[in-house]
């Protein structure tokens, strides 16, 4: 054989054991992706059976919230009306009075008064509950009713005129102290009337019979 | 005879170093592949893994039903006591 044809035989080999080589190698790192992949679509699989009845229970719970809310609104503006409404939910909501009432087109355009300036939440809640309180009775284009932070004047009017507007009429507060007016008959003897009511004295002792019996 | 030697210096030097390269890149391909999948199979996990709260949602579904049916009747009987405006 001619040294030429040695070299070609040569060539060829190694060209077959490179091609065998990595030809295996790359069947070995195929059957690892297929691997991967088989856990992968386990997974995925998982997640679409765990998830498939996310959207009918969402969407019942969804539907019952929607019952709930309408439930709410409803009461809410028939018992406060439109206005005081809209301004109790942009009081504890602040900025929601312009999506208005979902079922109520018309509160979107009303204009809500600034409840919440002057009460707290859960006052203002209770207040307008129990409709005792003349909250933002006032013009709503009118000023706040009271500076939460350093105003009161506002907040005492209120409540009854007589404690908080006049004070004097008030009858005083009794004295107290080591120089007071006597106000009852002192005792002799700890625990020991002077003289009983004879009405008392005549409804006990009878009962006092009564009892021993 | 020459032309021989010619054609087993290209085997040898050309079509050999060739398919050497050409394999090799297959083969590094297919091997950055396989760290990929196995990041998606542990993601695909580790999402299924979390989604074991959802049967959860039936419970839930019954606890707003219950709520919405309390709310209800609180408000039938508000309703009832407050007056209108």
């Amino acid at each position: 054989m001619p040294a030429a044809g040695v070299v070609l035989l040569i060539a060829v080999l190694g060209i077959i054991v490179a091609l065998v080589y990595y030809l295996v190698s790359t069947i070995v790192a195929l059957q690892k992706i297929t691997k991967g992949l088989d856990d992968a679509i386990a997974g995925v699989g998982g997640i679409i059976q765990k998830t498939e009845p996310v959207n009918e229970v969402v969407a019942t719970i969804n539907a019952n919230l929607d019952a709930g809310v309408d439930l709410l609104e409803g009461l809410l503006v028939k018992k406060a009306g439109m206005s005081d409404a809209v301004g109790l939910v942009d009081g504890l909501y602040p900025g929601a009075a312009a999506e208005g009432f979902r079922n109520f087109p018309e509160s979107k355009t009303t204009k809500a008064p600034r409840i919440s300036e002057v009460y707290t939440r859960g006052t203002l809640t209770l207040a307008r509950l129990g409709r005792e309180a003349p909250i933002a009775a006032a013009s709503p284009d009118g000023p706040a009713l009271r500076n939460p932070a350093y105003g009161s004047l506002a907040a005492r009017l209120l409540y009854p005129e007589i404690r908080q507007q006049r004070p004097s009429n008030l009858p005083r507060s009794p004295i107290i102290g080591t120089d007071s007016p006597p106000q009852y008959e002192p005792s002799e003897t700890p625990g020991v009337r002077k003289r009983m009511p004879a009405a008392a004295t005549t409804e006990r002792s009878g009962d006092a019979d009564a009892g021993t019996v | 005879m020459i032309l021989e030697w010619i054609g087993a210096a290209i085997v040898l030097l050309v079509v050999l170093p060739a398919v050497v390269y050409l394999l090799r890149g297959v083969l590094n391909a297919a091997n950055s592949i396989v760290p990929s999948v196995d990041r998606i199979a542990a993601v695909a996990h580790a999402g299924s893994a979390d989604l074991d709260a959802v049967p959860l949602l039936l419970t839930t579904q019954d606890q707003v039903i219950k709520t919405i049916e309390s709310a209800a009747d609180y408000g039938g009987s508000l309703d009832i006591i407050v007056d209108d405006a």
